[in-house]
């Protein structure tokens, strides 16, 4: 393989690990607390809402239910008004973080919802607040399900970020369409999936890692 | 003393109202279930109340829990009619089967759960009637331990103890000084640094002794505490419980299902059946006179109203010639049944056999029952009942042995 084919690659793994880096993040800022909401404002819980509730879960679902292509461009409007444009991959992340949002706020929900409901209950009965018992009892009970959450979050990210090549985002996805298939270049596209394997085969392994260093529950002596 | 009148005022008051006066017994609906002749409760003494109005740490007034319907399922009265005052550093045990209301019942005292009706006094603050902040702040003086310890498993032990601390927040330091004397208190100084993983049921416990203790609560409230601990690790739990009320005069409330809990650490004891107080006063006179069948179901966990296998198989309904009357003697009250075989043998001249025993001891009071074979036959039996009647023991004939 050619030096500049191979540049190529590097320089696709930068714009697949920024898209996919920056969407993670801001899908955890966005998804965490929507997740933790959800997972405790139905009826009876800490920040009992039932109806906002029922309407969150619906828009979640509603975007979680929708294509990712389609998602690209439908909100290319919306895109262009928070990047500015609606071209490349700065302007990729837009898409990439909605999408993200709805997902990791359900994977958030459920590792929420693990938590041992006596935990809560002892928490309020020393007079926890209900946001002292979300910050010192919840998150932290639900850390290892967490990290597990973000970690699947991101192996699914690295998948949707194949498609925005669709509006120009670039990123290994993009390279492997253009040149592997369009060019016809088998020995790109195998490059490409191999370098998308060792990703998600690594951030796999790390967040795993984690999960198994933050959880309490295992003996470690 | 303008408190002590005004609380005076207003259980007068309070008596006024048809739906907060004492029942004598049962109410109506109860009375048939529990099938209490009426004779039987009217012959049984007067007991004092458990605690006078003014020195009570918890009192309920009038209160009912009703859950209500949700789901296609009915709704649960949980409670009824519930007046109790649990009297400042006592340790009332609070005993019934499982679906009594036992959990709804401490739940009320910390204000996890709000009655129905009525009103929850503790510590003279009215918990039933506080939300919010105020709640949390009244919450703080009151202690709770559970079946499954409910420790984060995130957090050592040390964490977990200062758990509270750092709810209520406390400064670091004071909280590092708090904690290490709470460990020491507990007993498990050295487990400081462990997850509760790494801890056994009884050292998890003690870090949720520890932790209901961290704020220096007026009341600790146990929740089945030691149901999930096997028989010596319960005794140990017990026993701190005691020490911990003893020296730092925690008021302590327990509820469980376990007779040998109450045995062991209640003074004051609270008989919950369906939802309805049958019974309440102090450990002994409970329990040395029941009144209700559910009492005398859990007293005879202590006192065992079984016979033993080879006593049970030989036993006939018919006398055989040469053989034993078999009676059984319930004793009650201190030091009684100590000298009765050897009375009954000088005073009838009676070779009297010892077939069983039981005697335990419930608040300083003898609990228990003797089975005794009497020879002579029908004649001699008649006198040994006679003889027992006078000295007001309750005995029973249940058959004969060859």
């Amino acid at each position: 393989m050619s030096p500049e084919l191979i540049n190529l690659i590097i320089q696709a793994t930068g714009e697949t690990l920024f898209m996919v880096g920056t969407a993670a993040l801001l899908g955890t800022a966005f998804g965490l607390p929507l997740g933790v909401f959800l997972a405790t404002s139905r009826k009876g819980e800490l920040f009992a809402a039932p109806a906002v509730n029922a309407v969150l879960g619906m828009i979640v679902n509603a975007t979680r239910s929708t294509p990712f292509i389609i998602l690209v461009v439908a909100i290319i409007p919306f895109t262009r008004l928070i990047a500015g444009t609606s071209i490349g991959s700065t302007a990729a992340i837009v898409p990439l973080t909605i999408a993200s949002v709805p997902f990791i706020a359900r994977l958030v929900e459920a590792a929420i919802r693990e938590v041992d409901a006596g935990l809560i209950e002892t928490a309020s009965s020393f007079g926890a607040s209900p946001i002292q018992i979300v910050f010192k009892v919840l998150i932290p009970e639900a850390l290892p399900g967490l990290l597990l959450a973000l970690t699947l979050a991101v192996v699914s990210l690295l998948g949707y970020s194949a498609m925005v090549g669709a509006v120009g985002g670039g990123g290994l996805g993009d390279l492997g369409i253009r040149y592997g298939y369009q060019r016809f270049m088998p020995e790109m596209m195998l490059a490409v999936v191999v370098v998308l394997i060792a990703l998600v085969q690594l951030v796999q392994s790390a967040g795993d890692y984690l999960a198994r260093r933050v959880n309490r529950r295992l003996r470690h002596r | 003393m303008v408190i002590a009148a005004l609380q005076r005022a207003r259980s007068g008051l309070l008596l006024l109202h048809p739906a907060r006066t004492t029942r004598p017994g049962p109410p109506d609906m109860k009375a048939a279930s529990i099938n209490v002749h009426p004779s039987f409760v009217a012959a049984a003494p007067a007991r004092k109340p458990i605690a006078a109005e003014a020195d009570a740490m918890v009192r309920f007034e009038g209160i009912a829990k009703t859950y209500p319907a949700y789901r296609g399922k009915p709704g649960v009265k949980a409670l009824q009619d519930i007046d109790i005052a649990i009297p400042r550093g006592s340790i009332t045990g609070v005993i019934g089967r499982s679906g009594a209301g036992k959990s709804s019942l401490v739940r009320l005292i910390n204000g996890l759960e709000k009655p129905t009706m009525g009103r929850v006094v503790v510590d003279g603050r009215e918990i039933s009637a506080l939300a919010g902040r105020d709640l949390r702040l009244a919450q703080r003086s009151i202690g709770m331990i559970f079946q499954h310890f409910n420790l984060l498993s995130s957090r050592t032990a040390f964490d977990n103890i200062a758990l509270p601390l750092e709810i209520a927040g406390w400064a670091k330091s004071d909280i590092e000084l708090r904690v290490a004397e709470l460990l020491a208190l507990v007993g498990i100084s050295d487990k400081h640094d462990r997850y509760p993983s790494e801890l056994s049921g009884g050292q998890k416990q003690r870090v949720g002794i520890a932790r209901a203790l961290a704020t220096c609560p007026s009341v600790l409230l146990s929740d089945e505490a030691t149901s999930a601990l096997d028989p010596q690790t319960t005794r140990a739990i017990l026993d701190l419980l005691a020490n911990i009320n003893r020296e730092l005069g925690v008021t302590i409330v327990l509820i469980t299902h376990e007779m040998s809990v109450v045995r062991q650490l209640a003074k004051e004891v609270v008989v919950l059946d369906a939802g309805h107080v049958v019974e309440k006063g102090h450990v002994a006179d409970i329990f040395t006179h029941p009144r209700y069948p559910i009492t005398r179901s859990f007293l005879a966990e202590v006192t065992g109203d079984s016979l033993p296998v080879s006593l049970a198989s030989r036993l006939v309904q018919e006398p055989a010639a040469g053989g034993q009357t078999v009676v059984r003697v319930h004793v009650r009250g201190a030091g009684a049944g100590d000298t009765l075989i050897a009375r009954l043998a000088r005073e009838l001249g009676l070779d009297v056999s010892l077939l069983s025993a039981r005697v335990d001891e419930i608040g300083g009071q003898h609990v228990g029952s003797l089975v005794l074979g009497i020879p002579g036959g029908e004649d001699a039996a008649a006198r040994v009942l006679t003889w027992l009647s006078q000295y007001r023991f309750s005995a029973e004939r249940l058959g004969y042995v060859a």
